[in-house]
């Protein structure tokens, strides 16, 4: 799974990607973690706020850390 | 990067429901949604009770805190009433106490009020908005959308390229971190609510004003061009949809967040107002941050304009140069362009926008706190 973390590099975005990465190896789902930094990139994925978590291109939450749970079920939709 | 979203295969993002052909799911689905609305019935009844008991244990508990004070540094330390330290402790551990309640009961109710308002329904609300409505509407909503300064460039983008006015957004940038939750409680808790009121209505008031007046400039030539050539993305991220406990949930997210991270500032800041309230005299700062000097407002916005700090870390000093005979208008306006203006926010701009518009964006508003500051004096 392709997961993009969107977020200038505050605090809340490296909390994000954390929260991201330890969810994926809980549930071993092999993920590629994309930090993107550009202002120009994040408006065309259409993110307003920063963090964002985009799940193969979908964006799954925007403005806020996603809790544990919740990245849990976005990356273990699949199963 | 921008060529992987369009190249990326749609995909289902689950399997295909395993089929039944006996007919039984249905019912199985029916039965497993009325329970579902059941167990959320419940929820929220218990939900009301926890939140029920927890105001009226706030209040107790705040209308003891006067008393407390005062029994902890006159009757157990023996401290003299009327003396320096006396005075300087009671005011401490009657502050303290008492703008930790308020900012947790605020921070909590705004944290619940917010869930409703997310950046993409501002935009929403914003886009192709006439001027002038949507500058009061723009400053409005500043207060209650969740904004962190992080977020400044990408909300930008997103409103200007929605179709947002270029004058409305700027209400909405200058309001949001301005007149906040935060600000007004501890002005409130410490200056008074008559203060908290003039704060939200001046506050506003620039963040309308500012945006009205950059909108007239007809400045929009000077966004960078990739922002100008892009058009909005259709795909936002839906709406998440919360339930009433969610909401409330929120609300405690808030305070974890919030009140974890304003109050060490906020006791160190009433602790050297507590020191300034029992020992430095009356009158100490009359001379230079008075009404009568009239060159403190403007070198006051001119210090503020660089500096950055959060509101919980100035209001508590704000609170201590007013008792020793500043102007309020002149610590308010101070205040105004420390928290709008700050010199990494126009760094960050720097990126979507020509120096010209930032220079004109600070201009006006430090020329509209400047007034603010004036006016201030001017009435109190």
């Amino acid at each position: 799974m392709k997961i993009q973390i969107c977020g200038p590099g505050c605090a809340n975005c490296d909390k994000a990607a954390k929260v991201v990465e330890e969810a994926a190896a809980v549930l071993g789902v092999e993920v590629e973690i994309d930090k993107v930094t550009d202002f120009a990139d994040m408006a065309r994925l259409g993110v307003l706020s920063t963090p964002a978590v985009v799940v193969d291109g979908e964006v799954k939450c925007v403005g806020k850390v996603p809790g544990r749970a919740e990245v849990e079920s976005w990356l273990g939709g699949g199963r | 990067m921008s060529a992987m979203k369009t190249t990326m295969p749609h995909e289902s993002p689950s399997q295909p429901l395993p089929m039944h052909t006996d007919g039984t799911a249905p019912c199985a689905c029916a039965t497993a949604a009325a329970k579902n609305a059941a167990t959320i019935k419940t929820s929220l009844r218990r939900d009301l009770a926890w939140l029920g008991l927890g105001l009226a244990a706030w209040f107790l508990l705040y209308r003891q805190l006067q008393p407390f004070s005062r029994w902890l540094v006159f009757d157990l330390f023996g401290l003299a009433p009327g003396s320096h330290l006396g005075e300087a402790l009671a005011f401490f551990f009657y502050d303290t106490p008492k703008v930790l309640m308020l900012l947790t009961l605020v921070v909590y109710g705004v944290g619940v009020v917010r869930s409703f308002f997310t950046p993409e329904k501002t935009r929403k609300i914003l886009a192709g908005r006439r001027e002038s409505v949507g500058n009061v509407l723009a400053a409005l909503l500043g207060i209650v959308t969740p904004f962190c300064s992080c977020s400044a460039v990408p909300l930008f983008i997103g409103f200007v390229t929605a179709g947002v006015p270029l004058g409305v957004t700027f209400s909405f940038l200058i309001a949001a971190p301005m007149v906040n939750e935060i600000a007004l409680v501890l002005l409130y808790g410490l200056l008074g609510w008559k203060v908290a009121a003039l704060y939200l209505g001046f506050g506003l008031g620039v963040a309308m004003v500012a945006g009205w007046v950059i909108g007239r400039l007809d400045m929009e030539k000077h966004i960078v061009d990739w922002v100008r050539e892009m058009r909005a993305s259709g795909d936002v991220a839906p709406d998440e949809r919360l339930t009433w406990h969610d909401r409330l949930v929120r609300g405690l997210e808030a305070v974890r967040d919030i009140v974890a991270k304003v109050w060490p500032y906020m006791v160190a800041g009433i602790a050297v107002g507590a020191g300034i309230h029992g020992y430095v005299p009356e009158n100490a700062m009359a001379a230079i941050m008075g009404k009568a000097a009239w060159w403190s407002v403007p070198a006051a916005v001119a210090l503020g304009v660089p500096m950055y700090a959060n509101a919980a870390g100035i209001v508590p000093v704000i609170h201590a140069l007013i008792e020793k005979g500043a102007a309020l208008g002149t610590v308010l306006a101070f205040m105004m362009s420390v928290i709008a203006l700050s010199l990494p926010e126009t760094v960050i701009l720097r990126k979507v926008l020509m120096p010209r518009l930032i220079a004109v964006f600070i201009a006006v508003v430090a020329c509209g706190i400047l007034m603010v500051g004036y006016l201030f004096n001017m009435i109190i």
